[in-house]
């Protein structure tokens, strides 16, 4: 029987997780800008946390949300920037990683929201929480990734 | 890896509390007359009080009471911190506070709806709380209400002792029975 990881207190996962993420953040947006990220990452994670459905891989789940504020934050400074996501973590478990290297050509958003549905059983409402937008924006941006992910690999 | 500044994580914790998502804000008040004391508030009110807190242990509790949404914040306990220093300094006799006891079962929660009528400076015996509640025979269920309270000096149970008048016993202890009915003028 496989026993998945009950989701911790959020007191927890935040203490574990947030220094962390705010060096993550430093590098990937600069020192001056990571403070508001960050807030605005854990904020994300705690509206999204109560759907979690399992505590496994909340490190990558984190950092790809704070992958997503960042992009957020950039377009929102520079609406024509094309700013590109890299893996948000290192997450060595296999869900993840298989997911990760899979939708890496997709845009970020979609990749998010694949990554999110697939590797956490997340529902959409949820999803939507964590990228900051809706539950019907993240099941587009869900099925636009899946559709996309078909037709490359249909032209392999 | 460096940590994260004070003031940022605080003020994380500050805006997690007032944005209204999380289902416990708590904080530990270390430096009060009867000890350590860990205080929760949920939004529909007090939820937790607990003498002599183990942070994890207790972590766990309110996640599996409350949800797992549960998060340090001082300031979203101010108004319990300043009610219970007012109270220890002698300058409050009741609190206003709203309670959320719905992780008590029911016959517990009648307990202590009951108890908290008990007024301040006055006793009571387990039997005659047993008799309002209309279970004039379960005293020793009323003790076992009594211990598992869980908002200890705001539910006033160290006001309820044996029928010969003898303190019993106290889920943060008996001295700290003694010293609460002192402060109230109860004990001589």
């Amino acid at each position: 029987m496989i026993r998945t990881a009950s989701i911790p207190p959020f007191e927890r996962f935040y203490e574990t997780h947030k220094a962390e993420v705010l060096a993550f953040l430093r590098r990937r947006a600069g020192r001056e800008r990571a403070d508001d990220l960050f807030q605005d990452t854990f904020l994300r994670a705690l509206r999204a946390y109560d759907r979690l459905e399992h505590g496994e891989h909340l490190r990558a789940w984190v950092l790809t949300i704070a992958a997503n504020a960042v992009v957020d934050a950039g377009r929102r400074e520079r609406p024509a920037a094309q700013l590109a996501v890299e893996p948000a973590g290192e997450d060595s478990r296999p869900a993840f990683e298989e997911l990760a290297a899979l939708t890496a050509g997709l845009p970020h958003k979609e990749r998010a929201a694949v990554v999110l549905r697939y590797g956490y059983d997340l529902d959409y409402e949820a999803i939507g929480d964590a990228l900051g937008s809706n539950e019907q924006a993240a099941r587009q941006a869900a099925s636009a990734g899946v559709r996309r992910l078909r037709k490359e690999k249909e032209q392999r | 890896m460096t940590g994260v500044p004070i003031a940022l994580d605080e003020r994380f914790r500050a805006t997690a509390a007032a944005s209204g998502a999380l289902d416990v804000a708590y904080d530990v008040l270390d430096d009060t007359p009867v000890g350590s004391l860990l205080v929760g508030v949920s939004d529909q009110g007090l939820c937790r009080v607990r003498f002599d807190p183990e942070p994890q242990q207790e972590l766990e509790r309110l996640a599996r009471d409350f949800g797992a949404r549960v998060l340090r914040s001082s300031p979203a306990v101010d108004r319990v911190r300043r009610e219970l220093d007012e109270y220890f300094a002698g300058r409050r006799r009741s609190f206003d506070l709203e309670l959320d006891l719905r992780a008590a079962p029911e016959f517990h929660r009648r307990v202590l709806a009951e108890l908290r009528r008990v007024e301040y400076g006055h006793t009571t015996t387990y039997g005659a709380l047993a008799a309002q509640v209309g279970s004039p025979r379960a005293a020793r269920a009323v003790g076992t209400v009594m211990n598992r309270n869980p908002l200890p000096i705001v539910l006033p149970c160290h006001r309820v002792v044996g029928a010969s008048g003898s303190l019993t016993g106290y889920g943060g202890g008996l001295e700290r029975k003694e010293w609460l009915l002192r402060l109230e003028g109860a004990l001589l």
